[in-house]
This record gives C-alpha cells, sequence and structure tokens, in this order.
C-alpha cells in the first residue's frame, strides 16, 4: 500500500520548469523557437544553465524578451544578434566560428590529430611480430639457465 | 633527439601547471564575465525620473551633458549590497570629483524615494528601471553594477558587485586607469 502511494507520487512528480504560465505563447509554432532559443542562450547569472531552465531573474526577463521580439516579426538570427550586441558571445551555448574562437573550435582536433600521430609513429617503431615462433629457450641458454639458478641458490 | 623527446613530457606538465597557476593566482574571478560594451559609448537610454525623487531622468542626451567622469550606478532598494556600497560610492563622488548617475533596477518609486531619503542622493540624474530593459541593454547579471564613463561619454570599466573591500580596491584601481 505504501509503495503503491510512493509509486504515485513518484510519477507525479514532474520537473519543475522555469518558464512560467504567465511567459507562455499562445501560437505553438511561436513558442517552441522560443523554447530552442532560451535552450542555447546562456544565463549570465547562473552560467551553466540555459535561460529556458533558470530561474534568476534576468533569465525570465530575456524569455520574456525573446517572446516579445518574436511576436514583433524578428527572425531567430536577429534575435541572438540582439542578444550578442548586449552580452557578448558568452551567451550562446555554441560560440560562433571566427579568429578569435579558432582554437576553441579546432584546438581538440589538433590534439586529437598529435595524438594519433604519436600513436602510428610508435606503432610504426614496433616489430610487427617476434623473430622466431620458437619460444623454448635453446640448449646452450637451458645450461646458462641452470649455471644462473645454482648460483643464486650458494648464495 | 631522444633526450629530447623525454623532454617533451615535462614541458607539457610545466604548460599546464603555468596555466593552473595563472588561473588561481590573485584576484581573478573566473565567473567575471567580459562586458562587450567596454570602448563603446553608453547605449541608447531613455529612462524617466523615479517618481517622489527630485533629480531629472536618466537619457542618452542629459549624460552627454555632463562633464568630466561619470560612474552609472544600477541599484535597487532591495538590494542589501547596494545598501553596503552606497556610502563608498556617495564619498568617491565628493572627494574625487566624480558625477554619479543611477539607475533604479526593478525598485517600486516610492521605495526608492525612501531607500535614497534615509541613505542620501548624491546623483546628479536617476532613471526609473521597473521593467529592467535598460539593465540588458548594458548587459548586467545582477545589482550593484557600476560603469565608469570617461569624459567623453565612452564606457571604460564594468564593475560588477558592490564597490567595498577588496571590491573598492579594485574599483580605485579600474578608476586609476581610466584616469590616465
Amino acid at each position: 500500500m505504501i509503495r503503491a502511494a510512493l509509486l504515485a507520487l513518484a510519477l507525479l512528480a514532474n520537473p519543475a520548469f522555469a518558464v512560467e504560465p504567465d511567459e507562455v505563447l499562445s501560437d505553438p509554432a511561436l513558442e517552441e523557437r522560443a523554447r530552442a532559443i532560451s535552450a542555447n542562450v546562456r544565463c549570465v547569472v547562473c552560467q551553466n544553465e540555459p535561460i529556458d531552465s533558470s530561474n534568476a531573474g534576468v533569465a525570465r526577463d530575456l524569455r520574456v524578451l525573446i517572446r516579445e521580439r518574436l511576436v514583433a516579426g524578428d527572425t531567430d538570427q536577429e534575435i541572438y544578434d540582439f542578444l550578442v550586441l548586449r552580452y557578448g558571445d558568452f551567451v550562446l551555448f555554441k560560440p560562433p566560428f571566427k579568429p578569435s574562437t579558432y582554437a576553441l573550435w579546432l584546438g581538440p582536433f589538433a590534439i586529437l590529430f598529435i595524438g594519433g600521430l604519436a600513436v602510428a609513429i610508435s606503432l610504426s617503431r614496433r616489430p610487427r611480430r617476434p623473430a622466431t615462433k620458437d619460444t623454448h629457450l635453446s640448449a646452450d641458454e637451458e645450461t646458462e639457465l641452470a649455471k644462473l639458478m645454482e648460483e643464486d641458490k650458494s648464495l | 633527439m631522444k633526450r629530447l623527446l623525454f623532454a617533451l613530457p615535462l614541458l607539457v606538465a610545466l604548460i599546464i601547471g603555468g596555466f593552473a597557476i595563472w588561473g588561481l593566482s590573485g584576484g581573478r574571478d573566473p565567473s567575471a564575465l567580459p562586458s562587450v560594451l567596454i570602448s563603446q559609448p553608453v547605449p541608447q537610454l531613455d529612462l524617466g525620473p523615479i517618481e517622489g525623487v527630485d533629480r531629472p531622468g536618466l537619457t542618452t542626451d542629459v549624460i552627454s551633458k555632463m562633464e568630466g567622469i561619470k560612474l552609472l550606478n544600477v541599484f535597487a532598494s532591495w538590494c542589501a549590497p547596494c545598501r553596503a556600497e552606497h556610502p563608498n560610492l556617495t564619498r568617491l563622488g565628493q572627494e574625487e570629483g566624480l558625477t554619479l548617475i543611477g539607475i533604479n533596477y526593478k525598485d517600486k518609486p516610492e521605495a526608492a524615494a525612501k531607500w535614497l531619503d534615509e541613505l542620501g542622493n548624491p546623483y546628479a540624474a536617476l532613471g526609473s528601471d521597473y521593467a529592467g530593459r535598460a539593465g540588458i541593454d548594458l548587459g548586467i547579471s545582477g545589482v550593484p553594477e557600476t560603469f565608469i564613463i570617461d569624459a567623453g561619454g565612452i564606457i571604460r570599466h564594468r564593475f560588477a558587485g558592490p564597490v567595498v573591500g577588496d571590491g573598492l580596491r579594485r574599483f580605485m584601481e579600474a578608476l586609476d586607469e581610466v584616469r590616465k
């Protein structure tokens, strides 16, 4: 009984959404676009959260602003440009590809290339297979080993 | 050549360690955001006065007519750090001969008027930004924030957080930099 009640409670619980009912647009297509844009805009207070899921005051203001501009007929790009003009590239979770971000975008590939090169070089230097398949000791080696073992015992 | 190769891990460790020391050493605030407004003129502002406060509103026109260095302080009566920094800003305005201008951010006019009555009103012009839109135009992330605007009306520094304690020291450094 208690388990069933707990399960029911767990199923009832929904994740808390930051977007409040009064912000939601009546046009589902515009609202869809607003959600997509807000998911890609960083909250400048929390910094690792998109404004879509942030409860900070500024995040709410930006969500409302984005919706207002969508209703006014702005394109997605115009809205991103508006935000970047005020908050810089930092507000975008996906920064643009330009000279100042080349290191950011290309760095991982450069490191992967260097690592791959190092692996390739070290593999090519290693002998492909043992010189002979015969891994047993030769008669000479056997006598040598026996001698060494004997010396070791006498110590 | 082989020996040089052995030095490579050490070199990599030094580079990474160097970055770590640079990142951890004094005064750096990793959460500080660069402001895109630095070296830009003050964005277009058109804020009406706070009701019940005897100061003109804050417009770009008003700012451009002011002489010398201006401190644009964004504050609210509901913000405790604003209260803490208020005496420092007042003193800076008097002792350093700076013009203080303010934006009252998301605040009720009567609350702001009461706050200014109680703590004093050092501002030459005060704009009411009840909707927080001017705050977005200035790219602020919260209150208090203070911008240093030079004699030519160019924003030279953005200071996020209260101008108290170590913040006051850093603010003075930025101010000296602007004065040069």
